[in-house]
């Protein structure tokens, strides 16, 4: 599996083979640096820790964090991120050059926050006609029978907080690979500067 | 931010530069089955819009007495070239109004060449 962390900068438009215009999604995904090693003997399962967005600033690293970065001999970095590859050593560099143009991904991050929302934006409730006398507008309606079941059923849509939750878009496809940089087709979950993992499922 | 930009810069083409008003000749590549051959369209610059990368301008012509309005993405690669043919005098961004004109009232003035100092 290769994947990095990556910040999302926002949506342009390029234009492909023919002519033709392509909805481009670009991430900034500077190079991480493997922290840890973690071991089948060691740990009961192999996989590597990876830290992302380097922080420049001594300073605004915490003590326990600190603690990491010294023991590795590393950079100090912003995100730590397992990856469950093998084959790197502490000190490895894992950049955008795993990708490569055409490979299809996937991608995860926090969804933008929408609040607290209805059932219709938040559960595509049809909701009731808007006019006509009508004072069923945007309300839910009926939430169950009555002494069958004496209750309401599980998972049950009802109004609440919407958004800020981890979202993955699977098969997205990679237009270009640029220094640093990567371009996606089509929408990635979150705002811009979120930051997102990208994946390529081997 | 300033990536997109660099990002967006990279695909942008260097035209020649027109306004709304000019009657330009637009040469597009048409691909039919394996071949590529040149279009033409020819009409008013009756609108530009959008910014960027994304910037579109619309050009119309009436074609044996039927209005055509075609657009067409600023900085596409189909199209071949644009040449100006005239530059017209308006005073407004958006030629719509010309859609209902017939005759003398959907002409455009000639804009004045500017004495070279």
């Amino acid at each position: 599996m290769t994947a990095i962390l990556g910040k999302k900068l926002g949506m342009t438009q390029i234009f492909g083979e023919g002519g033709r215009m392509i909805p481009v999604t670009v991430i900034e995904a500077q190079p991480g640096c493997v922290v840890e090693v973690k071991t089948l003997k060691k740990h009961g399962y192999e996989a590597v820790r990876v830290g992302f967005f380097e922080v420049r600033k001594e300073k605004k690293v915490n003590k326990p964090s600190a603690g990491i970065f010294k023991k590795a001999g590393t950079k100090p970095y912003k995100v730590l991120k397992e990856l469950q590859t093998s084959g790197l050593k502490v000190g490895d560099l894992v950049t955008v050059e795993g990708f490569s143009k055409g490979d299809m991904v996937s991608v995860s991050g926090i969804s933008k926050g929408k609040g607290f929302q209805g059932v219709m934006k938040r559960h595509n409730f049809k909701g009731g006609p808007g006019s006509h006398g009508s004072m069923f507008n945007r309300a839910p309606g009926s939430i169950g029978a009555s002494s069958y079941p004496s209750r309401v059923w599980k998972n049950q849509g009802m109004p609440g907080h919407m958004g800020s939750e981890n979202v993955t878009v699977k098969n997205l496809k990679v237009v270009d690979v640029r220094e640093n940089l990567l371009l996606i087709r089509g929408a990635v979950p979150g705002a811009k500067n979120t930051v997102i993992e990208i994946r390529k499922e081997s | 931010m300033d990536m997109i930009k660099v990002v967006e810069e990279g695909y942008k083409r260097e035209l020649p530069p027109f306004n709304i008003g000019d009657t330009v000749k637009v040469f597009t590549k048409v691909v039919e089955g394996d071949k590529e051959r040149i279009q033409l369209f020819e009409g008013v610059v009756i609108a530009r819009k959008g910014g960027g990368i994304r910037e579109t301008f619309m050009v119309r012509k009436v074609s044996f007495g039927i209005g055509v309005e075609r657009i067409f993405p600023l900085h596409s690669p189909s199209i071949d070239r644009i040449n100006v043919i005239r530059r017209g005098s308006v005073k407004r961004a958006k030629l719509y109004y010309i859609r209902t004109k017939k005759g003398k009232g959907a002409k455009i003035k000639e804009q004045e060449r500017r004495t070279p100092a």
